[in-house]
């Protein structure tokens, strides 16, 4: 079928995803062994979206790797194991030996260190144990401040760290791919996408994503203002505490105690959008890690986290 | 982030409405530069507070920050909202390029906050080579100073067209309009020597909000939009070159032994299915058989869109190729004379080897001799400098000698062919950023040369006046109007009016029409294709001899091909073309038929007749079009004008202000 395209005119959406299947493609042709990091969030589903698109009709010439903290939403592995099985995906599933041993997890051991050994430690251990030397991640620069200043092409040393003194000067759409033995990449395709342009393009491609970020009754409770959800009996209960069904829907997903949901009526991509636009509050606020510390964000950064 | 007010309600009334006119904005990116001190996160936190932009939690972290980090004694500090890391919030500068995201009901917006640190160069020209404008920030106290001339120097070198001088801090000179005129008259001058096509002067108080979203109530006298309203304004659509096809392939698709797709980003130009393409290297041809975005089959596809491309012939194409058409290629050569960013820490050195990366080609190239270094303060060149090397952040040219010839053009021409990035083979740093300026051998193999090569015993004797000298002279900056449509379609009478307003303004340009040319220089030349092609040829050196004299050109002739034009914009200069297309339609035109050629060449009486027996091919992309059927000539002459104050044209008011 022959699509007429008379006009000249580019759309920013067609310009952002010409350039994140340029990254695509650069990756692969340059690197030995590259990974896309599979989180099974909206960010990470549309970068996989896309990553089809960059090597239609053939396959997607790289594996994709989930780091399990063993406490993702329930719907979060449901979706993964059926988008595998749906896309033959060569999916590889990593969990921290160290966290199944010590039965790490966040209410004994606080968010924290939850997210650095579930997280954090896990990812650098799977890096090292598949000898990755690329990693693609769904990393934004409008999600935070340090991100803002993130590379597409973000060096890390053997120890997987991040320097942001010595990062690479980026020029045209020109990557400077070459590293050392034991170094690696982490590569942002949608390092210039805003969170609206996520779900505009999720709606104009029709992308399947969790069901998790539409509204439905779900059981939750209240904490300093969160609501976090009961999604098994994993979490304990405070004495007073009863979970109540309420409306809710969820704006990013990770691990089920730390994500605070939002109450809310959007049932349809479009009312989400519009929610969103009519927003006063930012994107990261449901996340319980960021407010550990002003800049923590940076500072897991440059430990190795994405 | 957020919506602005407007944008809000459009978005609560009718989501539908709201999607389909936000998938249709365009794209701006710019950038922001300045010293230290003179304000740009403030201006960028100020731009998003006033568009109400910043998150509701976002600005309760910010007031808290202010309170602790802020310069305004605890009040809101609009600086912290950009300044990201830690350690330059403590230090309270800006170390790196930072990246936001916003969009108003007109346009998506990328800005790059790039630093004013001596030692951060490489930041800027990195935030630079990705934006179609530049906003100059100048402390009002302190006017131009040396960093304000070197960040000049950077961007102009990286082909930015579009530049905002924004004088900030007006609230400390008492809103002077005497010191903004200064600023503005003393950088317009020092300009002059550079690139811009379109320069603006914008008095602010970034911190109070003056005349960034909002108009100043302290400058009656400023009478110019604000930044915001000319941010959103600004015709960037000329920027993008789609006449000049080259697609570097990428990456080959072959997943069974039925598809053979070679993946890319095209570079320039537009490319179709049936289109015969040449590889440069192997000067091998064939012609598209499908074009892919993504699983979507289209029928052509442009610049900069990832394609994935599939031939009719088996030849043999792999990653580091460039196609192009045959019949407008690039130059293929191994020699270069390029422009050198430095940004590793250690020097150049002269006969060492590098990786250099360009467009998909990686390839050894010796640095064979570093001509000069510029001293970006004074734009002079030191050609015996006392370090031989180029060290950190500092700028040169140099010949480089690719160890296998590769396919480039001109930056000025086309910069995704004409820039490239070195790398150190031992560090793997990126060591310096390259901007070709041309070939370096008298051969440079271009389409252009290869059709009419001139003697190499020939060299341009250059003048003793300066060309922005003779412009002043002029009043005018010397850009060719190159007017193009049928026969009949309205160009010439456009063309002697504009020559007529602009003189009653007190401007000289200079007329090249077509049937005069045939009188005189061209008069040997029939109407064959051929015959046409080297008329225009002529056409465009004349022009380009006018406006090598500062003299501006409005030039009216049919030139119905693409390639044509293409060849008189290499001529003129990419940056001096401006394509004006006079859009009467065919049935329009003969209907008139003013001098009878029509019935004539209906008759058969005259040959290769454009329109009749030979085609037109309209512009893809020209910087204005004008229905000349529809507008009434008046129409036509503002939109004109329009455009050249667009482009800095008018270097001096005119004793009568053109009233448009």
């Amino acid at each position: 079928m022959l699509i007429p395209n008379l006009e000249y005119h580019l759309s920013h959406l067609q310009l952002l995803e010409a350039e994140s299947i340029h990254i695509f493609r650069e990756v692969v042709a340059e690197f030995r062994n590259p990974v896309l990091l599979y989180s099974i969030g909206k960010d990470s589903t549309v970068l996989l979206h896309i990553a089809q698109k960059a090597f239609y009709p053939g396959k997607i010439p790289f594996p994709l790797l989930h780091i399990d903290s063993r406490w993702e939403f329930r719907e979060m592995y449901e979706f993964r194991d059926r988008l595998r099985d749906q896309l033959s995906l060569d999916l590889r599933v990593w969990i921290n030996p160290q966290a199944i041993e010590l039965n790490i997890n966040p209410f004994d051991h606080g968010s924290e260190k939850h997210t650095q050994i579930t997280r954090t430690e896990a990812l650098k251990q799977a890096l090292d144990h598949f000898q990755f030397d690329a990693a693609f991640g769904g990393g934004r620069r409008d999600e935070e401040k340090s991100r803002a200043k993130e590379r597409i092409f973000s060096l890390r040393n053997r120890f997987h760290q991040w320097d942001p003194k010595n990062q690479r000067p980026e020029l045209w759409n020109l990557y400077n791919t070459r590293i050392n033995p034991g170094e690696s990449m982490r590569v942002f395709p949608l390092s210039n996408w805003t969170e609206l342009d996520i779900w505009l393009y999720i709606l104009r491609e029709n992308i399947p994503i969790v069901p998790l970020y539409f509204a439905a009754e779900r059981p939750v409770v209240e904490r300093n203002g969160t609501l976090i959800m009961v999604n098994d009996d994993r979490l304990p209960l405070l004495p007073n505490e009863k979970p109540q069904l309420r409306k809710v829907r969820f704006r990013t997903l990770g691990c089920y105690p730390l994500t605070g949901a939002i109450e809310s009526n959007a049932e349809t991509i479009e009312q989400i959008i519009q929610e969103m636009l009519l927003t006063r509050t930012s994107e990261r606020q449901g996340r319980v890690i960021d407010h550990d510390a002003q800049a923590s964000m940076e500072d897991k950064k440059r430990d190795g986290y994405f | 982030m957020p919506l602005a007010e407007s944008a809000r309600q459009l978005a609560i009334s009718d989501i539908q409405s709201y999607l389909a006119e936000h998938e249709q904005k365009d794209l701006l990116r710019f950038l922001t530069c300045g010293s230290v001190d003179d304000g740009k996160s403030t201006l960028i936190g100020r731009l998003f507070y006033d568009c109400k932009l910043i998150y509701e939690d976002q600005l309760t972290a910010l007031l808290r920050d202010s309170q602790i980090h802020g310069t305004t004694g605890g009040s809101f500090d609009p600086a912290l909202f950009t300044d990201g890391l830690k350690a330059e919030r403590e230090q309270g500068i800006t170390i790196d390029v930072a990246y936001r995201y916003f969009s108003t009901n007109r346009r998506k917006f990328i800005i790059a906050d790039c630093p004013g640190h001596e030692q951060y160069t490489r930041n800027m020209a990195t935030g630079a080579s990705h934006c179609n404008l530049a906003i100059i920030l100048v402390d009002a106290r302190n006017g131009i100073t040396t960093q304000t001339r070197r960040h000049s120097f950077i961007i102009s070198l990286l082909g930015i067209r579009h530049v905002v001088l924004a004088v900030n801090k007006m609230d400390l000179v008492q809103w002077s309009a005497e010191i903004f005129h200064n600023i503005h008259r003393e950088y317009t001058d020092f300009a002059s020597r550079l690139q811009f096509t379109d320069l603006h002067a914008i008095p602010i108080a970034a911190l109070h909000g003056d005349n960034v979203v909002q108009r100043s109530q302290n400058m009656p006298w400023y009478e110019g939009p604000t930044l915001l309203s000319h941010l959103e304004n600004v015709n960037i659509s000329a920027d993008r070159n789609l006449v000049d096809l080259r697609f570097p392939v990428q990456y080959v698709i072959r997943p069974n032994l039925e598809f053979r797709g070679y993946a890319g980003t095209i570079a320039s130009g537009i490319l179709r299915t049936g289109d015969e393409v040449m590889v440069v290297s192997s000067a091998r041809r064939s012609r598209v058989r499908r074009i892919l975005i993504g699983n979507k089959e289209v029928s052509h596809a442009q610049a900069p869109l990832a394609v994935t491309i599939c031939l009719e012939d088996e030849i043999d194409i792999s990653r580091g190729d460039v196609l192009a058409h045959p019949n407008n290629l690039p130059c293929y050569d191994t020699d270069v004379e390029a422009m050198l960013i430095w940004f590793d820490s250690s020097p150049s050195k002269t006969g060492a080897v590098y990786w250099a990366k360009i467009g998909t080609f990686t390839v050894p190239v010796t640095l064979t001799k570093l001509r000069y270094k510029t001293d970006v303060n004074s734009l002079r060149k030191i050609e015996n400098p006392p370090n031989p090397g180029l060290e950190m952040n500092e700028i040169g040219r140099a010949h480089l000698t690719f160890h296998r010839p590769v396919a480039f053009d001109p930056y000025r021409k086309n910069p995704p062919l004409g820039s490239f990035i070195l790398i150190d083979r031992l560090t793997n740093n990126t060591a310096a950023a390259g901007i070709i300026l041309d070939s370096a051998t008298a051969d440079s193999r271009s389409a252009l040369s290869r059709i009419h090569p001139a003697s190499r015993n020939i060299q341009r004797e250059s003048s003793l006046v300066l060309p922005n000298v003779k412009s002043s002279l002029t009043g005018l900056r010397p850009f060719t109007l190159w007017f193009t449509g049928l026969s009949g379609s309205g160009k010439s009478t456009i063309a002697k009016l504009l020559e007529r307003r602009l003189a009653q303004f007190g401007y000289l340009s200079a007329l090249l029409d077509g049937d005069n040319l045939r009188h005189g220089l061209c008069r040997d030349l029939g109407f064959t294709p051929p015959e046409r092609s080297e008329n225009l040829r002529r056409a465009a050196e004349v022009a380009r001899l006018f406006n090598d004299n500062g003299i501006l050109v409005i030039t009216s002739f049919i030139s119905p091909y693409q390639a044509d034009r293409a060849i008189a914009r290499e001529i003129i200069g990419p940056d001096r073309f401006l394509e004006i297309y006079i859009s009467t339609p065919l049935h329009i035109c003969e209907q008139r038929d003013v001098k009878g050629l029509y019935a004539r060449a209906r008759a058969g009486e005259i040959p290769f007749f454009t329109g009749i027996s030979d085609p037109y091919e309209p512009p893809t992309n020209p910087h204005l079009t004008i229905p000349a059927h529809e507008w009434p000539p008046e129409e036509s002459l503002r939109r004109i004008l329009l455009l050249l104050r667009s482009h800095g044209a008018f270097l001096r008011e005119a004793p009568q202000e053109p009233n448009i």
